[in-house]
């Protein structure tokens, strides 16, 4: 052991804060696939139940392995690249879509010390992030060289231009109330317990917000852009294997990541929703997790509860229903925060 | 050489490479992408010059939102490459002066007293609780606040000069209205009248008997 510190200490200083840097985000990163493997299983499943059906139970018990099943089933499969599909674009489509996911998790806060990067400009650096999601799936439209797949990258570029510009706004609203774009500072301003949260002055904001979310993951109801009823898959039609488990791992970590944002914003974060003795016995870490998960929950219950919307309908709530609402509920907050009494409210 | 110093030419040299490959690469795909990575490397290299606000929205408006609009409208396109090229000839001397005039007056400016690197010395950092954002923010609504609100509407003019431009009237399309369709009541779609079984005798006879 003491060789082994004294070895670390001859390391220069650069060397080893790369391999901090590295160890941090593989601590990030594993467990994050794991978790984006267990949700396909929480999907299977509680699809399943909602639907009066047992879901995947073959695999280890009750159906625990089946995620793993599935990874080496894809891993192991041919990547089958189409004729005239520009190889080098197809092959690069997944990761596109795949990197952005996992980057925006370095600024995460887990706990009000457990983060990789407190980045004063947090909140700019996970809009930016996420809006550039959408070149995977545009790049795996063009590249596909197959119609189907055009049509869902268009799609799929429109809907997330629409929906990146509410959110976006959602968001201006939550850092006019918190006078920051430190996610860590966001979740401190919402200490104290469940009356302080962001999510009830916030309330149409956190709605569009979340809504949002769903549509820039393309998810049910708002998965045209995979839309199998019309467009076969969509973007992803001509990937198989590998390729297609990517584009799906990045579909997962982008709900994980919406679904932690959305707890980190409007939920408190790591805090408990009461400050008394059996609330904050419970570390805080796992009141996060547990909001996420609750999140998480609504995503899968969405999908098996509502039918995909129609395409123009998407493009009008989007652009006439939700930019609309977070403008004025940003001229709200400004006005009661600066010319009213009431401001303490949107503190 | 320092860690700055490495990201500041990484950063520099995918720049450039980027930048050259957009005015050289045939497929026009693959050339806004390369745009798309020249402007995240130009983000790069503001933030080694601490200037991480610009930074971050710098690819939050141009590759998050503009790029996508470009990548979008070139990939509809149906370019064909070989009639691409048939200009090229010709536009090569007037391409060829002006690149050599921007070489020269780029030299002429970086080899001048006025901004040569010695002229302008690396600013000295700022501390770590400096916020860049909140620095820009002040300056530009009270310093700049008259010049801030006439770009934006400018910016407010040029959207609704684009929308009427697209906003035509076509009297044989048939338009949904939304609002008439969510407030429908089934009251106004399907009305239940009461009546009299037209055969009373119908249970007795059995379906069969018509």
């Amino acid at each position: 052991m003491s060789t082994l510190l004294s070895l670390w200490g001859q390391l220069p200083f650069a060397i080893q804060v790369a391999i901090e840097s590295l160890v941090k985000i593989v601590a990030i990163l594993v467990p994050l696939l794991l978790m984006v493997a267990y949700v396909t299983y929480a999907e299977r499943k509680i699809i399943g139940y909602i639907q009066v059906r047992v879901g995947p139970n073959r695999v280890g018990p009750r159906g625990w392995l089946q995620p793993i099943a599935d990874f080496l089933k894809l891993f192991f499969k041919e990547i089958v690249i189409p004729t005239n599909a520009n190889r080098a674009l197809f092959i690069s489509a997944p990761v596109l879509s795949l990197i952005p996911a996992l980057a925006a998790w370095a600024v995460i806060p887990f706990t009000e010390t457990l983060v990789l990067a407190n980045l004063d400009i947090g909140l700019l650096y996970i809009l930016a992030l996420t809006s550039m999601g959408v070149y995977g799936v545009i790049v795996a439209g063009w590249a596909s060289n197959s119609k189907y797949a055009f049509l869902g990258a268009m799609r799929s570029a429109a809907q997330i231009v629409a929906y990146e510009i509410a959110m976006g706004f959602a968001l201006v609203g939550l850092l006019m109330a918190a006078g920051s774009l430190n996610l860590v500072e966001i979740v401190k301003a919402q200490q104290g317990g469940l009356h302080q949260w962001y999510l009830w002055p916030m309330f149409p904001l956190f709605l569009v917000y979340f809504i949002s979310g769903v549509a820039e993951t393309n998810r049910a109801p708002f998965d045209v852009a995979e839309g199998e009823s019309e467009i076969v898959a969509g973007f992803h039609v001509e990937y198989s294997g590998i390729s297609f488990m990517v584009f799906f791992m990045a579909e997962y970590a982008n709900m994980l990541l919406i679904a932690t944002l959305a707890a980190i914003m409007f939920l408190g974060g790591w805090y408990a929703p009461f400050d008394i003795a059996p609330f904050n016995w419970i570390p805080p870490f796992f009141w996060l997790f547990g909001k996420v998960a609750v999140f998480m929950f609504v995503f899968l219950w969405l999908r098996a509860t509502f039918p995909r919307y129609r395409y123009d309908q998407i493009m009008r709530l989007g652009w006439k229903v939700f930019i609309p609402v977070t403008l004025v509920w940003i001229t709200v907050i400004g006005v009661f925060r600066f010319l009213t009494p009431w401001g303490f409210i949107f503190r | 050489m320092t860690f700055l110093q490495f990201s500041f030419y990484f950063f520099a040299a995918a720049l450039i490479f980027a930048a050259t490959m957009v005015v050289t690469i045939r497929n026009p795909v693959k050339a806004v992408l390369f745009l798309v990575l020249a402007f995240f490397s130009a983000a790069g290299v503001w933030i080694t010059l601490e200037a991480e606000f610009l930074a971050v929205v710098m690819v939050l408006v141009y590759v998050g939102a503009v790029m996508v609009l470009f990548l979008f409208v070139v990939m509809m396109l149906d370019i064909n490459l070989t009639r691409l090229k048939e200009g090229f000839g010709e536009y090569l001397p007037i391409g060829g002066i002006v690149a050599v005039l921007l070489v020269v007056e780029m030299a002429i400016i970086l080899s001048s007293k006025v901004f040569g690197p010695a002229s302008m010395p690396r600013p000295p950092g700022q501390p770590e609780t400096y916020s860049n954002t909140a620095e820009l923010g002040k300056i530009l609504y009270t310093e700049y606040a008259y010049p801030f609100e006439i770009a934006a509407i400018i910016l407010l003019v040029a959207i609704i000069a684009a929308i009427s431009l697209t906003l035509r009237r076509r009297p044989e399309t048939r338009y949904q209205k939304p609002a008439s369709q969510v407030s429908v009541k089934s009251s106004d779609r399907i009305k239940i009248i009461s009546m009299d079984a037209e055969n009373p005798h119908a249970d007795s006879q059995g379906e069969s008997g018509k």
